[in-house]
């Protein structure tokens, strides 16, 4: 919104490869990106039905999963920082909250869930922050850490959640037309985006992953943001495992597994840069809804997922390439 | 324009060690309200470490400071800035990331709600600017804006926190001419306003134009504090210069290069901060660059060794032009660059010694196709005696070496590809008194061995005691090219580059 309003002297100035009518590349790649794939499949595959009201909304329910843990990964990234154990702290989220809801209800069910995340959050945070081990290594030994946990105390047995309570509010119900799942990442999406953009926090959070030393220079607590971006991921990680639990009705450790690589895609995509000080919740959302989206049209037209794969794979590294700012 | 209220800055008596080794001893400096108060002093007087002392960043052994007539006891940047320090950095300290307004605001932004209100911030910000009389757009994101709006940027962080003393750190080395006089023009606004300016520079002119006092540091001790108009650049030169040889070097007379064959002949060169330079490298020389900072000195180097292209005129090497378009040519060329920053640009730190210095010539070292260990050793071996360079293991990480033995293999490093033009920038910089005379011994021995050496440095003790010829640089150009007869000592050196007359 700044860069529009930037006095054309200071236009000339940037180094756009691209002429420039106003568009930031980097930040606005996954909207047009989103716009033109949107386009192309509703011509090519509106006899598959893509805009069917139903095909539409599936995609938004299997966007909100990846969109959820892509809110937490913004902050991370922007911050300089990576999070690899997201998948692996969703799954082990989803069995511990199945397991707990069994043996001891409703509430503790979700107290356990959200814990799992405050307690993988802490110990991520506290490595990365104050032990300064970097944050790749924390999260790339989490990520093994915390589903061989899952797999290991359920005996690689799915747990079943039978409370439909938990499964209506968590995932599986509607509200009104809405799918419950779609509303919680809306939730989760304005939350994170109000404080990226708008509190002191999130601007803390992208001086810090800027430029460390000049963020500590102007009085920031440079190890406090550190940790606190860490545990927003893993909570966030948890919301999702949560979620997944929810929506198929049981826990399993392999829930998640594999969305660290969509979530960082879906962030990346979304124009917040891997180096961190720059970053956008709501680009983030598109990124995730930008990738399902072209997951279901290569379904729909007939894809094997091997093929899929490869296509949305290439789509990314295009994507990135044009967006690429200098 | 002095006033009965209390002092700006009152240091007295202020002392720091460092390892034992004294940087400050008893220094008395005082500032008064509105004005621009110079300080200067040659690499080493003190005049950094005085500043991070009145900032708060480091802790003084003894001594008191005062702003406006408050004590500062501990060691605490918070403390100085809520007193009214402000610093404007020379390495900057915004993020590029966000905008003006934010980064003038950053970590005090105006709240309404809990949430930022941007619309205030960017108010606020624009007042400040409006105050300072410069035309920025707060909303304006800092890395697109040019390297004088960041340092206007700087200066207006430090206004949005009441800044009462601003410290300068040589506000113009990245700065051209009209944007100097701007700078300047602010300057004197922020004078009348009352704002006590510390204004630190190497440039004479600079220093006569705006600066009201002067104080001079010598060797971590007051040599003089004076008003500008009763004291002449020449003694400015004098006071900055005279300080103790700090290694044992000094001027031999050295039988003329002249007559070495021309190893390099640049003509007209210009690259991004060169501006048609034309000088020659000839065998068996060494040639001392010199000049303030932002003159061209290391962006020559860069140039010469083809990290920053060569946009008009040629690099001609035994008739012909070379081609420099990347360090690969430019060591195919016969060209060796010893880089200013070691830590970051000479060395692989966590690599042992061995591996560091066989780094540049792993190609003539190999054995079907792969590297020979026993070459490699050879040759490690070889260079470290050459260079008498203090390793007990030389397998070990070339970290764990004394910043001086760092640098020599560095030096030995390039050593190894037979370069017949070495180019080093500040080699000397950061290394003991020991291996400063050892480095100076070491690029004489080069110039005897055939080579033809260039050196930048702003250490004049050890260019005079070193170089054969001279070239002045000022504001990307060639100013000067001096013989060694006509540099007989440092204050020689120093006027030359200040562009003054004995």
């Amino acid at each position: 919104m700044t860069a529009l309003a930037a006095p054309p002297k200071d236009k000339d100035r940037r180094t756009f490869t691209w002429p420039d009518i106003g568009i930031d590349w980097r930040r606005d790649i996954v909207y047009i990106g989103f716009v033109v794939v949107f386009i192309a499949f509703a011509i090519l595959l509106g006899d598959e039905g893509f805009l069917s009201t139903a095909n539409l909304l599936n995609i938004l329910r299997q966007a909100s999963i990846v969109a959820v843990i892509a809110v937490g990964m913004t902050f991370v990234i922007g911050c300089a920082e990576i999070d690899l154990s997201v998948g692996s702290v969703a799954g082990l989220a989803s069995i511990t909250t199945a397991m707990v809801i069994s043996r001891y209800g409703l509430v503790a069910g979700i107290i356990a869930g959200v814990l799992v995340g405050l307690v993988v959050g802490a110990i991520n945070g506290s490595l990365v922050a104050f032990v300064r081990i970097p944050s790749f290594l924390v999260t790339l030994a989490m990520l093994g850490v915390a589903v061989g946990i899952a797999q290991w105390v359920t005996d690689s047995a799915p747990q079943p959640i039978l409370d439909s309570t938990y499964t209506s509010m968590f995932g599986s119900g509607t509200v009104g037309f809405l799918p419950g799942l779609v509303v919680w990442s809306a939730v989760a999406v304005a939350v994170g985006a109000v404080v990226l953009k708008k509190a002191r926090f999130g601007r803390q959070v992208l001086a810090t992953g800027a430029n460390r030393t000049a963020a500590e220079y102007s009085g920031i607590n440079t190890r406090a943001i550190k940790f606190r971006v860490m545990m927003i991921s893993a909570t966030a990680a948890a919301m999702a495992g949560m979620l997944y639990a929810g929506r198929l009705q049981s826990g399993r450790f392999q829930f998640g597994s594999g969305d660290e690589m969509n979530a960082i895609a879906a962030v990346i995509l979304g124009g917040t840069a891997l180096s961190g000080g720059r970053g956008s919740v709501i680009g983030s959302l598109f990124g995730a809804l930008l990738m399902q989206l072209i997951t279901n049209g290569l379904i729909l037209a007939g894809l094997d997922p091997s093929q899929q794969q490869v296509v949305r794979g290439v789509i990314i590294v295009l994507a990135v390439a044009l967006a690429r700012n200098k | 324009m002095p006033t009965d209220g209390p002092l700006a800055v009152r240091m007295a008596d202020v002392c720091k060690s460092f390892d034992g080794v004294k940087v400050l001893d008893g220094v008395h400096f005082e500032v008064l309200p509105g004005e621009v108060h110079a300080l200067a002093g040659g690499n080493g007087a003190g005049k950094s470490t005085l500043m991070k002392v009145l900032l708060g960043a480091y802790r003084r052994d003894a001594g008191h400071v005062e702003v406006f007539g408050r004590r500062l006891d501990a060691a605490s940047i918070h403390a100085a800035k809520a007193a009214g320090v402000g610093m404007v950095y020379q390495e900057f300290s915004l993020i590029p990331t966000l905008t003006v307004a934010q980064n003038i605001f950053l970590d005090a932004e105006p709240l309404r709600a809990g949430l930022i209100d941007d619309a205030v911030m960017r108010r606020r910000a624009a007042e400040i600017l409006a105050r300072m009389e410069v035309a920025i757009d707060p909303a304006a994101e800092v890395g697109s804006l040019p390297t004088a709006q960041w340092q206007l940027t700087e200066i207006a962080k430090a206004l949005s926190q009441d800044a009462r003393v601003l410290v300068m750190d040589e506000p113009t080395a990245s700065l051209a001419k009209h944007e100097v006089d701007a700078l300047f023009g602010l300057i004197e606004r922020l004078k009348a306003q009352g704002i006590a300016i510390i204004y630190i520079s190497h440039r004479m002119d600079e220093i006569h134009r705006i600066a009201d006092r002067i104080t001079i540091l010598r060797n971590g001790r007051n040599l003089v504090t004076a008003a500008l108009d009763e004291i002449t650049p020449q003694e400015i030169v004098a006071g900055i210069a005279g300080r103790e040889l700090a290694a044992q070097v000094s001027y031999g007379p050295r039988s003329a290069a002249r007559e070495g064959k021309v190893l390099l002949d640049v003509r007209e060169v210009s690259a991004e901060g060169v501006r048609e330079a034309t000088f020659q490298v000839r065998a068996g020389e060494v040639l001392g660059v010199a000049g303030l900072m932002g003159s061209g000195r290391t962006e020559l180097a860069r140039a010469l060794f083809g990290i920053s292209a060569i946009t008009s005129g040629a690099v001609v090497k035994d008739g012909q032009p070379l081609r420099l378009a990347s360090p690969a040519d430019a060591i195919r060329a016969g060209i060796a660059l010893i880089p200013e920053d070691r830590r970051l640009q000479g060395l692989v730190l966590d690599h042992s010694v061995r591996t560091n210095l066989t780094l540049p010539m792993l190609a003539s070292l190999r054995r079907w196709g792969l590297v020979a260990v026993d070459k490699v050793r050879a040759m490690s071996e070889h260079l470290i005696e050459q260079l008498s360079i203090a390793v007990a293991r030389p397998d070990a990480p070339v970290r764990l070496l004394s910043g001086g033995n760092q640098q020599k293999v560095v030096i030995a490093k390039w050593l190894g590809t037979e370069p017949e033009v070495l180019v080093m920038d500040e080699p000397t910089a950061g290394v003991d008194v020991g291996t400063k005379s050892e480095i100076v011994r070491i690029v004489r021995d080069l110039a005897r061995a055939g080579k033809g050496v260039v050196v930048i440095s702003s250490e004049y003790p050890e260019l005079i005691a070193m170089c054969d010829r001279y070239l002045i640089m000022r504001d990307g150009r060639v100013a000067e090219c001096l013989d060694a007869r006509e540099i007989r000592s440092e204050l020689d050196l120093e006027l030359a580059v200040q562009g003054l007359s004995a």
